[in-house]
C-alpha cells in the first residue's frame, strides 16, 4: 500500500510540472480551436463559394487525418518548409488548435442551423432590427444547441492533449517516461496519471451532462 | 437563414458583399501559394524527396504498413462492437448489480485518454509481470475505449425508441431477451447507424496511436521512410501520402454508412412502414462523433 502512495509521493515534481503543462496545452488549444473554428464555421455558411469551399476542405481533410498525424506533421515536417522556428511545445499547441477546429467549426454550424428560420422571420415581422434579431432570438437559441457538443469537444481536447508527450512536450502523457528512468513502478505511475485525468474530466462531464439536460428544448 | 435576417441588399451593401468576397478569396489564395512556395523553396517538390517511391522494398512496406493499420482497425472494430454490446445490455439490465458495475466500467474508460490507457498495458502490464505485444496493447485499449463510447451510442439508441415498441412485444408474450434482440435492437442500430460508424472512424485514426508505442503502422512507416537521409529526408512526400491513405480510408467508411442508411431507408419504405413509427428525421440522442474525436 505505501509503495502506491510513494510513487506519487517521491515525484510530486514530476506530476505537478507534468499536468500543469497538460493544462496550460489545453488552456491554449480550447481558446484557440473557439476562435478558429467559428472562423471557419462562418466561411462555412458565407455566400462566397469559393470560402465555402475552402472552408469545407479544410474540415473533410482535417475530421478524416488522425491526430497523431497533425502533430506529426507540426513537430518533425514543419521545420523543414523553413517558415518560423518553434518550440515542440508551440507545435504540440498549433496541431491539436488546428486539429479540434475543424469538429468545432462543424458544431457551431450544425447548432446554427437548427434554429427554425421562423423565428427569425417572426422576429423581422415584429420590426426587430438586426441586431436585436441576432442577439435576442437568434444567438441565444443556437447557444443552447451549441455549448453540449462544445463542451463534449473540449473534453476529448484535454484527453487528445495527452498525445502531444509522444512529440517531446513534457506534459501528463510524458511522466511515464521520467519515471522509468527514476525506477519506479509504471503501473503505479499510469495508474496515478489516469487518476488524474478522472479528477480533471468527471466534473466537465457532469456540467456538460447537466447543460444537455437543461438546454435541451423540443423544436 | 441569413437571408431572413436583413433586408434584401441594395446597390451598396452588394457592392460591398463583393468587395469582401474578392478580400477574403485574395487572402484564401495568397495562404495557399505561400504554403505552395514554400514547398517549392525547400525542394518539396524535387524528384530526390520522392524517389522512394521506386523502390520496391518501400513499396511492399508501405502495404504492409497500411494492412497492419487496417488488422489493428478490424480487430478492434469488432472486439469494440462486441464489448459495447455487451455493456450497453449491462447498463440497461433490471438487476442493480449488473447495471452499477457495467455503468462503472463504462464512465472510467470513456474518462481516461485513449493514450494514457494503452500506455497502462504495454508499459505497465509487464511491470506486473504480464507480457504484451504492441498489437495486443493497442487492440485492448481499442476496444475498452471505443467499446465504452459505442456502448453508450446503444444504448441511447434503445431508449429513443418508442415505449410502444417493447411494450406491444411483451404484450405478445416475448421475454426479455426475445425483445432485446428481436425488437429494439435491430430499430435501434438502424437509427444509430450514422453515430457508429463516427465512432468506428474515430476508431480508424485512433490506430494511429500505436506510433507511440513502436507498433509498424502507417505513421511509423513514415517516421522509418521520411527520417532516412539517402532519400532527403523526404518527411513531406511520405507524409502527403500516408494521410491521403488515411484520409480516403476514413471517407470509404462514411460513404459506406451513407449508402447503408440510404438502402434501409428504401426498405423501409417496401415493407410498408412496419417501422414508420421512428420519425426518420428525429435527431439521435447522442450526436455522430460527440462522444470522442
Amino acid at each position: 500500500m505505501s509503495d502506491i502512495w510513494n510513487v506519487l509521493a517521491d515525484n510530486t515534481d514530476l506530476f505537478r510540472t507534468g499536468f500543469a503543462n497538460t493544462i496550460k496545452l489545453f488552456l491554449i488549444a480550447a481558446v484557440g480551436s473557439l476562435l478558429f473554428g467559428t472562423l471557419l464555421a462562418m466561411l462555412r455558411v458565407s455566400p462566397v463559394p469559393i470560402l465555402r469551399g475552402a472552408g469545407t476542405a479544410y474540415v473533410t481533410v482535417l475530421r478524416n487525418t488522425p491526430l497523431t498525424l497533425v502533430l506529426f506533421f507540426f513537430a518533425f515536417a514543419y521545420p523543414l518548409l523553413d517558415i518560423v522556428r518553434i518550440s515542440f511545445f508551440t507545435a504540440a499547441a498549433i496541431g491539436l488548435t488546428v486539429y479540434t477546429s475543424a469538429f468545432v467549426c462543424e458544431v457551431v454550424r450544425s447548432g446554427i442551423n437548427t434554429v427554425n428560420v421562423g423565428q427569425a422571420e417572426a422576429a423581422r415581422a415584429l420590426g426587430l432590427t438586426f441586431a436585436q434579431i441576432v442577439g435576442s432570438v437568434v444567438l441565444p437559441q443556437a447557444l443552447r444547441s451549441v455549448v453540449p457538443p462544445l463542451t463534449s469537444v473540449q473534453i476529448a481536447l484535454l484527453k487528445n492533449t495527452t498525445i502531444a508527450a509522444g512529440f517531446s512536450v513534457f506534459e501528463a502523457g510524458a511522466i511515464r517516461d521520467n519515471l522509468s528512468e527514476r525506477g519506479e513502478n509504471i503501473l503505479i505511475g499510469l495508474g496515478w496519471v489516469a487518476l488524474g485525468f478522472l479528477i480533471l474530466v468527471i466534473p466537465l462531464t457532469l456540467v456538460q451532462r447537466s447543460l444537455e439536460r437543461r438546454w435541451s428544448v423540443a423544436r | 437563414m441569413s437571408a431572413v435576417l436583413f433586408d434584401v441588399p441594395g446597390p451598396r451593401a452588394i457592392a460591398r458583399n463583393r468587395l469582401s468576397a474578392v478580400l477574403g478569396t485574395v487572402v484564401i489564395l495568397g495562404l495557399v501559394a505561400y504554403v505552395g512556395y514554400r514547398f517549392y523553396d525547400t525542394g518539396q517538390f524535387e524528384g530526390r524527396v520522392w524517389s522512394w517511391l521506386q523502390y520496391e522494398r518501400i513499396q511492399t512496406d508501405l502495404v504492409k504498413a497500411l494492412l497492419a493499420t487496417l488488422q489493428a482497425f478490424a480487430v478492434g472494430a469488432v472486439l469494440a462492437l462486441a464489448f459495447g454490446a455487451v455493456f450497453a445490455a449491462g447498463r440497461l439490465s433490471e438487476h442493480a448489480w449488473l447495471r452499477v458495475p457495467s455503468m462503472a466500467i463504462v464512465e472510467f474508460f470513456r474518462a481516461i485518454p485513449l493514450l494514457i490507457l494503452i500506455f497502462l498495458f504495454y508499459y505497465g502490464l509487464p511491470a506486473a509481470g504480464v507480457k504484451m505485444t504492441p498489437f495486443m496493447a493497442l487492440v485492448l485499449g481499442l476496444m475498452l475505449y471505443n467499446g465504452s463510447v459505442l456502448a453508450e451510442i446503444f444504448r441511447a439508441g434503445i431508449l429513443s425508441l418508442p415505449r410502444g415498441q417493447s411494450e406491444a412485444a411483451y404484450a405478445l408474450g416475448m421475454r426479455k431477451t426475445q425483445v432485446m434482440t428481436l425488437v429494439l435492437l435491430p430499430q435501434a442500430v438502424r437509427a444509430m447507424l450514422p453515430a457508429i460508424v463516427s465512432q468506428l472512424v474515430v476508431l480508424l485514426k485512433d490506430t494511429a496511436l500505436g506510433f507511440l508505442i513502436t507498433y509498424y503502422e502507417l505513421l511509423k512507416y513514415t517516421q522509418n521512410i521520411g527520417g532516412s537521409p539517402q532519400f532527403g529526408r523526404p518527411f513531406i512526400p511520405v507524409l502527403i501520402v500516408v494521410s491521403a491513405i488515411y484520409i480516403t480510408l476514413c471517407l470509404l467508411l462514411s460513404w459506406l454508412a451513407t449508402y447503408l442508411e440510404s438502402r434501409n431507408r428504401r426498405s423501409r419504405k417496401v415493407q410498408g412502414g412496419t417501422t414508420a413509427e421512428i420519425a426518420p428525421e428525429q435527431p439521435p440522442l447522442v450526436p455522430p462523433g460527440s462522444g470522442s474525436i
